[in-house]
């Protein structure tokens, strides 16, 4: 290796600037499904680990959600040892392939990182990326270690990253593990939410295949709450705990006039034709409406996806209409960022008041109101009001609506004793146990709409408290 | 993938399957439906559990050819595999006892509207089944609905099978005669559940009817399937599929239904004239 990283002082360290991501033209990009961004090359790399000024006390360990040892594979990752550097982020992050690409690093790791204070910080995510494509990328596989079985079986219900994470880890831990998926195939919200273009489909499946190789039994096509129930589970299956994994997953619509003309779906709804049932594929059988003219309704990373994908699937123009302003917006910056070299139009501070339709039944506008930013409300974010006769029309010929989620009431309801708060989101304790002795819950349909670091955090929590649980 | 034990032809475009379900044969209930893939690429298509054997744990689908995905499952044989079968879906249907029930079937409704006809007589409710259809190729399930009413009525747009004319001439007729009908379930086309729904209002016959939207994913998820239900928004794939007829937005169920015609117009035409290219 050519660098010699523990040689550099922390002022060498210090005069590196922070490398650039390569990434696909914005213009050639919007009209594929292909990844946007390219991952670091080796020698890039090195060079953004050495950046990394191995904090004796690191801030950014603190600010990720599992905890991962970020000065210690970054400087495996400047040593050139990137195996290693995998195996050490995967000790505590059993997605590192998903996470580098998905997780809001700018208001966690990195927002903690050291340099912020008079630079930039270090790309962690990307770093984190790049070893396990690394890894991904070697044809020498780890073999699963041989675990002693404990003879235990756990149900976990939903194969997105909550439920992927905690059969993960329990299956290390030697337990039977099956995962039931209502959905025909495995990954939950990686496959049927988030894009191709951000989030590859082969590498959601090289980890549903890598959990397989632990012994993991995945049962698509059941949908827990119908086809069987949580009591059937533990009573008739014998399962001795449950994961509750499930996700939010039910759909919030505008509530305006309008809503119900042919050409306006759910984000739910578009991205899972788009990605799940692969509608821009022409070889799919499941249609996708193509608009010429598409308003998307939101701020989010769940507007920024549908809105990038409907660029894709051949618009004209695709717009974001959002409340409030730009700052206010959830969305991750790299994604908005990645939207506007995409020529995404952004409609600010405007909010619809009413969905138009022509003579056929078909969506041709959206009559809007401009808002202005008043007092804080309750997110602590300032709340928009409207201003008076500001109502103008965006002509369009598509409308997704990506205002968020709520708490899908299909298993909740059909669970006798579960505990939910007065959203309909289940309530579970510092263990994440519920209302029910052996039945814990975690992710989405316990926080309300999140992070996909953050439901696999809950992930593995849950696995360390299900083990303490059967090992009493 | 789930086994297909059984296949049998009804009528043109119409197939009866009995697919090897376990899990779903144990939970269904009537009224309850599963969505389904026949193959790896195919569409998921909502269909109503017609019969289950819990016994040999299989389910009855009665699968009507309309496009690209379901006519390729009519390629698939006794044997062979459905990729995916998932449910039971949506909420049981309700039985009580009425009295007297007409059970309306128009089409491939009456697939939809045997297992209830079934489970409204086990209630103790006397059975009047009307089957309509648009020509006698069309009727089918005749014998086996009619194995389970005390009166079965047949009748056709061109009158080549039982009586000329809609379902609701025979509901009307059935409703003057000295039968008091007591309830009204019904599954078919929209256009004659509404007319059917219009016909019972003033008479204050309770209709249920069973609607069929576009649907996704079945588990409430996408909102594909919202329908509008005395003024508010309901997912018919969790809120039903089973709805008061005279509380449903009937026109505007129409018309979304019409949002994929030029998609499935397009995809089937262009499957049916490679399967005969493939067959010469």
């Amino acid at each position: 290796m050519s660098s010699e990283p523990d040689k550099l002082t922390a002022k060498e360290r210090m005069a590196i600037p922070r490398q650039q991501m390569p990434q696909r033209d914005g213009i050639e990009r919007s009209r594929d499904f292909k990844e946007v961004n390219l991952g670091l090359a080796e020698q890039v790399a090195i060079r953004e680990a050495q950046r990394c000024l191995q904090c004796k006390n690191p801030k950014c360990v603190e600010g990720c959600p599992v905890g991962i040892d970020i000065p210690g594979f970054a400087k495996l990752i400047a040593d050139g040892d990137f195996l290693a550097a995998a195996e050490l982020v995967r000790k505590d992050n059993d997605l590192p392939a998903v996470t580098g690409r998905v997780c809001p690093q700018e208001i966690q790791c990195e927002a903690c990182c050291i340099r912020c204070k008079s630079d930039t910080p270090v790309a962690v995510g990307w770093l984190e990326r790049f070893v396990a494509d690394y890894q991904m990328g070697q044809s020498k596989k780890t073999k699963p270690t041989a675990v002693k079985k404990t003879g235990k079986k756990v149900a976990c219900i939903g194969s997105g990253p909550a439920g992927i994470t905690c059969a993960g880890q329990l299956a290390k831990l030697g337990y039977d593990v099956t995962i039931f998926e209502a959905f025909h195939k495995a990954g939950g919200v990686l496959v049927y939410g988030i894009p191709e273009f951000r989030m590859p489909k082969k590498i959601v499946d090289a980890e549903i295949r890598n959990l397989k190789a632990q012994g993991v039994d995945i049962e698509t096509n059941v949908i827990v709450g119908r086809t069987v129930t949580i009591p059937q589970l533990m009573n008739d299956e014998k399962f001795d705990a449950v994961f509750i994994a499930v996700g939010a997953g039910l759909p919030e619509f505008m509530n305006i006039p309008g809503e119900n003309f042919k050409g306006i779906y759910s984000a739910n709804e578009y991205l899972t034709r788009a990605n799940l049932m692969e509608a821009y594929n022409p070889e799919s059988d499941t249609p996708i409406i193509r608009g010429k003219r598409v308003c998307v309704i939101g701020g989010g990373n769940t507007a920024m996806d549908a809105v990038r994908t409907s660029k894709r699937l051949g618009a004209d123009e695709s717009i974001i209409v959002y409340r409030r302003s730009a700052k206010e917006m959830p969305a991750r910056v790299e994604e908005v960022h990645h939207a506007e070299e995409e020529t995404i139009r952004f409609e600010m501070l405007t909010a619809p008041v009413e969905v138009l339709g022509d003579k056929d039944g078909w969506v041709c506008g959206m009559r809007c109101i401009r808002m202005q930013l008043g007092e804080p409300d309750t997110s602590g974010r300032r709340r928009p009001v409207p201003i008076p006769g500001s109502e103008f029309v965006i002509d369009c010929d598509l409308v997704i609506v990506a205002i968020g989620i709520g708490a899908n009431p299909l298993l909740t309801k059909t669970t006798p004793g579960l505990k939910l708060n007065k959203w309909g989101y289940i309530e579970a304790d510092e263990n994440l146990m519920t209302s029910i002795p052996g039945v814990f819950a975690g992710g989405d349909i316990v926080r309300g709409a999140a992070t996909v670091i953050l439901a696999m955090g809950d992930g593995k929590k849950a696995a360390q408290n299900i083990h303490k649980y059967l090992s009493r | 993938m789930f086994e297909i034990v059984n296949k049998e032809t009804l009528g043109p475009n119409v197939t009866r399957y009995e697919i090897k379900a376990q899990r779903v044969a144990k939970s269904r209930l009537c009224g309850q439906f599963v969505i389904v893939r026949g193959l790896e690429h195919s569409e998921r298509i909502p269909l109503t559990i017609a019969d289950v054997n819990t016994e040999t744990g299989t389910i009855t689908l009665i699968v009507q050819t309309v496009g690209k995905s379901t006519l390729e499952m009519t390629t698939l044989q006794k044997g062979g595999y459905f990729a995916d079968v998932a449910g039971p879906l949506g909420q049981p249907s309700h039985i009580a006892k009425y009295g007297t029930v007409a059970v309306i079937g128009g089409g491939l409704g009456t697939a939809v509207v045997y297992p209830q006809a079934v489970a409204l007589r086990q209630a103790g409710n006397r059975i009047v089944s009307i089957i309509g259809a648009r020509t006698k190729e069309l009727v089918i399930l005749e014998q086996l609905l009619g194995s389970v009413s005390d009166q079965l009525i047949v009748i056709t747009d061109d009158g080549s099978s039982g009586k000329k004319g809609l379902v609701t001439d025979a509901l009307r007729e059935l409703t003057q005669s000295d039968n008091k009908v007591d309830a009204v379930y019904c599954a078919g086309p929209v256009i004659m559940m509404k007319a059917v729904a219009e016909l019972t209002r003033p008479m204050n016959i309770p209709t249920i009817v069973s609607l069929n939207p576009v649907m996704v994913d079945g588990t409430g998820m996408c909102g594909g399937c919202r329908v509008t239900i005395d003024g508010k928004r309901k997912f018919a794939c969790v809120d039903g599929p089973e709805f008061d007829g005279h509380k449903v937005d009937f026109n505007e169920l129409m018309d979304r239904l019409k949002t994929y015609k030029g998609h499935e117009g397009k995809k089937y035409e262009e499957h049916k004239c490679k399967l005969l290219q493939g067959n010469k």
